[in-house]
């Protein structure tokens, strides 16, 4: 499948305030920055709505308190592409996801998604209440519907008699007892599989609560696969998650793309870290600074060194040098210095037009 | 042999109890334990507003409290005060202009004391009428919200997200809220019908592993509250209501003493 090219959006320049969007473009990327003079989005000519697309949106714009906190957003998702959409903190990153998933009304723009489409949430992680007792069974069951063809996939459920009599079989093993016990439906083979799919196999009784960061994560995905969805949209996956475990995720999350062929799009505030396996990195900070193909740095001795070879291959790296930057109030956000190991970190100036830029190593700085 | 009105108080709080459960849950989950104090004193403005306008007090109690709810949805949305300040300002406010209607009706209309606290004893089988129908009409609505509810409390967005109906079984879950808070009031009274929904909730917790088993751990602990407390006050000539509500308590403390002595994990 060709990949998509999407054309890379000028954004409108904040009031003069020179907005961060150094990014070092990449191969076959164009990064159009007008600094200093004002360039308005609607200026750009219109692109037509990309039917081939799972989503697709044009000129997106959402404003809060009569100020635009995202303007002009083109974007196109499609099946087994992995987007990566990175940002600083307030670059309208959760907006623009909320908008997609149909959460948030876009104040102007078009956004088209296919008809039927199904979309998985991974939201940004978060605490589980332990007020509230759930198994991770529990939790999993307690999501819409399952559509049908997951129902299939289980283990011998293949003609619907079969499956009325695993589902009878169900009923009369498992539901009666386990709805006082709470073993609940941990046996249904959908969720055995599903669990299988991300690692997490031998959590099904275990307290949500009481998960680790990456486990959490796991189940969270698992969750959003039961519906076998067309899209995966993960809001910042790794967060909270050990150096190791960030590398397994970024892994399982390509593994799933490979093997369920559909589309993703992940959420990261962490600049400097960006999955290699991602066949578009999009820039946005108010507005889309620029989208590429990352470099993949999985080669690099440091890495190697840092996280072992294993981790190294499944996780690449996307340097995004920020020469200067400024939050919306004006007030400066502090420049990250390149990390203690790191090795290739050129400190050279965001020439926006080379591409043999945006190659870096990057501890993570503690 | 059960003397009839020991049998009806008896039934009233069973029916109750078997309410609570599940509502009581949601409002332990869904932190929303001073939401429902506050729909609940708004009940003796609805008291007061009925006998004014000669209404059905269930039923002015009821559109009180729904309007109350409306109120607080409303105000919610202003970012300048924090929830909880909201609440005490509506629940006391409400509580004050109960009072003062009340005070303001002619004679001894209104038995202040019976609508703070209750009189499980009073209770006529017109009354269980009520309150079984009632129970069995938001125990149904609330049985087909229930996913969505779940799903609500463990994470709102995520659940918007998944296509859950959430506005409606908010919606739903506010309106069952307030008709429970109607039903109770003449049971358990104003100020102690919040105590009867969180506490069978809060003893069953440290016992529950997925939230359905925690509703019915609340239920049963609900029943024995119910007859434990009445055979109590049967015994020793103590109102009900609050008879309930001290063995209710007693048993959470000791739920909850077991789940800060055996830590689990």
């Amino acid at each position: 499948m060709p990949r998509p090219t999407t054309r890379l959006m000028t954004g409108e320049s904040l009031q003069g305030a020179g907005h961060d969007c150094d990014q070092r473009a990449q191969a076959g990327d164009h990064c159009h920055h007008h600094h200093g003079h004002h360039h308005h989005a609607r200026h750009v000519e219109p692109r037509p709505v990309d039917d081939t697309a799972l989503i697709s949106a044009r000129g997106l714009r959402f404003a809060r308190g009569g100020r635009d906190i995202l303007q002009a957003v083109d974007l196109d998702l499609h099946t087994r592409e992995i987007v990566t959409l990175i940002g600083p903190n307030g670059a309208g990153k959760t907006t623009l996801v909320r908008m997609l998933l149909g959460l948030a009304p876009p104040d102007g723009g078009s956004l088209q998604r296919q008809p039927g489409l199904v979309i998985g949430y991974v939201p940004q992680r978060f605490d589980i209440d332990p007020a509230i007792p759930l198994t991770v069974a529990r939790f999993l069951t307690l999501g819409p519907a399952i559509r049908p063809q997951a129902v299939k996939q289980g283990a011998d459920a293949g003609s619907p008699i079969a499956r009325m009599m695993s589902r009878l079989r169900d009923m009369l093993t498992g539901r009666l007892t386990g709805w006082l016990t709470g073993a609940g439906r941990a046996q249904s083979p959908a969720i055995a599989m599903v669990l299988a799919e991300v690692g997490a196999d031998g959590l099904a009784e275990r307290q949500l609560a009481r998960l680790s960061g990456g486990e959490l994560q796991r189940v969270m995905l698992a969750r959003a696969l039961l519906r076998n969805p067309d899209l995966l949209v993960l809001d910042e996956p790794v967060r909270g998650v050990d150096y190791a475990g960030e590398a397994a995720l970024y892994s399982l999350i390509s593994r799933i793309r490979d093997e369920r062929g559909i589309g993703i799009l992940l959420v990261s505030h962490d600049l400097h870290i960006v999955m290699a396996q991602s066949t578009r990195v999009i820039c946005i900070n108010g507005h889309i600074c620029c989208s590429g193909v990352p470099e993949l740095v999985a080669q690099d001795p440091e890495y190697a060194r840092l996280f072992g070879p294993q981790a190294a291959r499944a996780l690449g790296l996307y340097r995004h040098n920020h020469d200067h930057s400024h939050d919306l109030s004006g007030a400066a956000i502090a420049k990250e210095a390149p990390a203690s190991g790191g090795n290739g970190a050129d400190g050279g100036d965001g020439d926006s037009s080379s591409s043999s830029n945006g190659k870096g190593v990057r501890g993570k700085g503690k | 042999m059960i003397e009839p009105f020991v049998l009806r108080a008896l039934l009233a709080g069973l029916g109750l109890g078997l309410l609570a459960a599940p509502l009581g849950c949601l409002v332990v989950w869904r932190r929303m334990s001073y939401f429902g104090s506050t729909i609940a004193h708004s009940g003796l403005l609805g008291v007061a507003l009925g006998l004014m306008f000669s209404l059905d007090l269930t039923v002015s109690v009821l559109l009180v409290a729904l309007a109350i709810a409306m109120l607080l949805i409303v105000l919610q949305r202003q970012k300048l005060l924090p929830m909880d300040s909201l609440l005490g300002l509506l629940s006391h406010a409400s509580l004050a202009a109960g009072i003062i209607a009340a005070a303001k009706l002619s004679g001894q209309r209104l038995d202040l004391m019976g609508y703070l606290f209750g009189d499980i004893y009073s209770v006529s089988w017109g009354d269980l009428t009520w309150i079984y129908v009632g129970a069995g009409l938001v125990l149904l609505v609330t049985a087909g919200f229930w996913r969505t509810l779940v799903a609500l409390s463990v994470h709102e967005e995520l659940a918007a997200a998944e296509g859950f109906n959430t506005r409606g079984a908010e919606a739903v879950f506010i309106v069952t809220l307030a008709v429970t808070i109607a039903i109770a009031m003449k049971i358990v009274g104003i100020l102690l019908i919040i105590a009867f929904l969180i506490m069978p909730a809060a003893a069953a917790r440290p016992f529950a592993t997925t939230p359905e088993t925690m509703v019915g751990f609340a239920s049963l602990i609900a029943f024995a509250g119910v007859a434990g407390g009445l055979a109590l006050s049967y015994q020793l000539d103590l109102p009900g209501g609050p008879s309930i509500v001290m063995v209710l308590a007693l048993l959470s403390a000791v739920s909850l003493m077991k789940s800060v002595l055996v830590r689990e994990g």
